[in-house]
């Protein structure tokens, strides 16, 4: 009866032990939740959802701290993706945080801009080049086109273009339903 | 390994009959086309040039408008792809957005040019001496000159023979085999110029270092053939053979070829010269003969015009740029009952909507149609799986599984279940009991996963540079602080105070001492 009692006893501690390491020894610094949420993103960095970046959002949504429907740029899209990630029911985006648009990237109008680097403050991925009294410009295949730079621009001189894509990438849409063909046999 | 392909290849080729699984037997609607010889049309009065004429980017343009331009001379270039060069010697009216007969339907931009009617070429630099030019001299010419794969895919040409040189090719396929009904640019080319694809095979072949070229050619051509067979420089050339394979749909295909030559699968995802072999078509063979001993850039081809919508089918040898109703116009005109203009083949081709686009290096076919030719359209049913689909398939897929994963949005199995791999042949389309558009909803299909793939590698750069930004922000932030902590901690420290004060009335004695001697000033002691 003691000696069970004496080895169970020492085994729970071992186990214990060997618990409480593992525990230390493999522990996740991140939540992998936050890190699929993240992904599901379209990370613009725009801060439309009310949050600093992608990733601030994505925190506040695995705290449920935020709703899913607040990202405009992932519009639709990224609301089911989402809702389907975290079992919840998907729902229209919220209107408060923007509508939904096709996607656009800024340029400078290079003879107007007066070099203040207030732009290259705002750039939450660093896509614009440029130094002190000197020109800037902006890389366009890094623009996500969150439009941060918009406001700070003390000469208006940074205007939303079409983004453009080389090669051409068009794709079909949802094929029609009535086919003809034709006649060879 | 190279050894290994070879000795199975040559064991392949000849001693069994091989097949592709699937395919269909359609009728030709050849001969209608066949009847004359080919000529060039007048020349039109504008030429439309696109500057996306071939895979890949969209050309910089290197004229403006106002230029005058020679023959041959280069229009448009763009680095890993293939040059755009003028058709005629004239002048560059604008550059403008017009329709490009890109299968998209999409408008692009395209050089105006009105001839002047002097056909002036620019200076030509021909290779005579390509049989001792470096294999790499030859690629570089064939890049110089813009070929493209004429077959239909206009695959940079140069491209593909530097992958299969550094791949160590031992065969090089000429690809005859024109499959797709009404189609007969090819043929007539190999009826009409045997001796040039026979020498563009021979340069093609040094280039690649290959040691045969087949010439594959359908069972029905017997003249091609005997053209072939008959021109003198097959005569001294060795390791060339012509091949004949039974006609089926979608045999022209590059894997299915493969597939019926040697028996043996291009793997999925994978290339030719996975198998130490390349394909090119016989017209592109017959443009690097021009390109390499005439210097000739890719300016023309060989065009079917045909149909029961025309009054007089025939082939021409048309300029880039020529627009489509020009072509009809040499051929009779348009009948009355015409319903349809198609670019490309019945099974392959896109509907135009205009017949002013313009013939680009891909266009091998323009097709016009009557209502009797189409049949009426039909309601799409439901999918009742009976499985005709995947019986016919050429790339054996499951086009009835792609089809409702497509519909039902399902885009991670869809790349499990191989829609890369369809090459759009429309066979699956053509045997659907149901009328259910297959190919659309595979081109669909193809559509959406390029964007997620594209959207998705975005995303993740943009998340690495926010990232990153974000890190570089905080390390100068807690280095400004450490900085303030430091001098903070030396302004506190009284001790040390005293000892900078001392220092600096040292520093100063020493050198109010030094100045009237003019000697060398003591150390300055910095803490």
């Amino acid at each position: 009866m003691l000696i069970s009692v004496l080895l169970l006893g020492v085994l729970g501690v071992a186990f214990g032990l060997g618990l409480g390491w593992a525990a230390l020894r493999f522990r996740v610094d991140t939540d992998p939740l936050v890190e699929k949420i993240d992904a599901l993103l379209p990370q613009t960095q725009c801060g439309q959802c009310g949050f600093p970046g992608c990733r601030p959002y994505a925190e506040a949504i695995s705290r449920e701290d935020a709703d899913i429907n607040q990202c405009p740029p992932g519009g639709d899209a990224a609301i089911r993706a989402l809702a389907d990630l975290l079992g919840r029911e998907a729902k229209p985006l919220n209107p408060e945080n923007g509508v939904e648009t096709p996607k656009t990237v800024v340029l400078i109008d290079e003879s107007r801009c007066i070099g203040c680097t207030l732009c290259i403050q705002a750039c939450p991925v660093d896509a614009i080049v440029g130094a002190t009294k000197l020109m800037h410009t902006v890389i366009q295949s890094e623009c996500t086109g969150c439009n941060l730079c918009l406001p700070p621009c003390p000469v208006d001189c940074i205007e939303i273009v079409e983004a453009r894509v080389n090669p051409p990438l068009w794709h079909r849409s949802r094929p029609a339903t009535a086919v003809d063909r034709v006649v060879l046999q | 390994m190279t050894i290994s392909l070879k000795a199975e290849f040559e064991q392949a080729v000849g001693k069994r009959s091989h097949h592709f699984h699937g395919g269909l037997r359609l009728r030709h609607n050849k001969k209608i086309s066949c009847q004359d010889r080919v000529g060039p049309p007048p020349l039109p009065e504008l030429l439309v040039v696109p500057l996306l004429q071939h895979a890949g980017d969209i050309s910089e343009p290197l004229v403006q408008a106002g230029d005058t331009v020679l023959k041959g001379q280069p229009i448009g270039q763009c680095q890993p792809c293939a040059a755009v060069h003028s058709p005629v010697s004239g002048m560059v009216e604008a550059i403008e957005v017009r329709p490009m007969s890109h299968p998209s339907g999409q408008p692009g931009p395209c050089v105006l040019i009105r001839p002047d009617g002097r056909e002036q070429w620019v200076d030509l630099n021909p290779m005579a001496d390509w049989q001792t030019a470096s294999p790499e001299s030859l690629i570089e010419q064939i890049q110089n000159c813009g070929l493209a794969g004429l077959g239909g895919a206009v695959f940079p040409t140069h491209a593909k023979m530097r992958d299969g040189r550094d791949r160590k090719t031992h065969t090089l396929i000429l690809n005859g085999v024109e499959c797709e009904p009404y189609i007969s640019c090819d043929e007539m080319l190999m009826r009409e110029q045997p001796g040039k694809i026979i020498l563009g095979a021979r340069i093609l072949r040094r280039a690649l270092g290959a040691d045969r070229v087949l010439i594959a050619i359908e069972d029905q051509m017997s003249a091609v053939q005997k053209a072939l067979t008959a021109c003198p420089e097959f005569a001294n050339s060795e390791n060339i053979s012509v091949v004949k394979v039974p006609a089926i749909y979608p045999e022209g295909g590059e894997r299915q070829l493969i597939q019926v030559l040697t028996g043996q699968e291009v793997p999925a995802g994978g290339r030719p010269s996975d198998l130490g072999l390349v394909c090119q078509n016989v017209a592109t063979a017959a443009a690097v003969a021009e390109a390499v001993t005439e210097g000739k850039p890719l300016i023309e081809r060989y065009v079917t015009v045909t149909g029961n919508g025309v009054s007089h089918p025939r082939n021409l040898k048309v300029l880039f740029g020529t627009p489509v109703s020009h072509l009809v116009e040499c051929c009779g005109g348009y009948t009355q009952d015409v319903a349809r203009l198609v670019m490309g083949g019945p099974m392959m081709g896109y509907p135009l909507e205009s017949d002013s686009a313009p013939v680009v290096k891909a266009s091998n076919c323009v097709l016009a149609l009557t209502q009797r030719d189409i049949a009426p359209p039909q309601a799409e049913m439901p999918c009742i799986r009976c499985g005709e689909c995947a019986r016919v398939c050429p790339a054996m897929l499951l086009p009835q599984q792609l089809h409702l994963q497509i519909r039902n949005g399902l885009w991670k199995p869809l790349e499990e279940y191989g829609l890369k791999a369809c090459i759009e042949c429309g066979c699956c389309d053509y045997v659907c009991p149901s009328h259910i558009p297959l190919v659309d909803w595979f081109r669909y299909g193809k559509g959406e996963l390029r964007t997620r793939a594209l959207e998705s590698e975005a995303s993740e750069l943009a998340r690495k540079r926010f990232e990153s930004r974000e890190a570089r922000l905080l390390r100068l932030k807690q280095e400004r602080a450490e900085k303030m902590a430091r001098r903070k901690q030396v302004l506190n420290d009284k001790s040390s105070q005293q000892d900078r004060i001392l220092a600096s009335i040292q520093r100063a004695e020493s050198r109010s001492r030094s100045k009237p001697g003019g000697q060398g000033s003591g150390s300055a002691d910095d803490t």
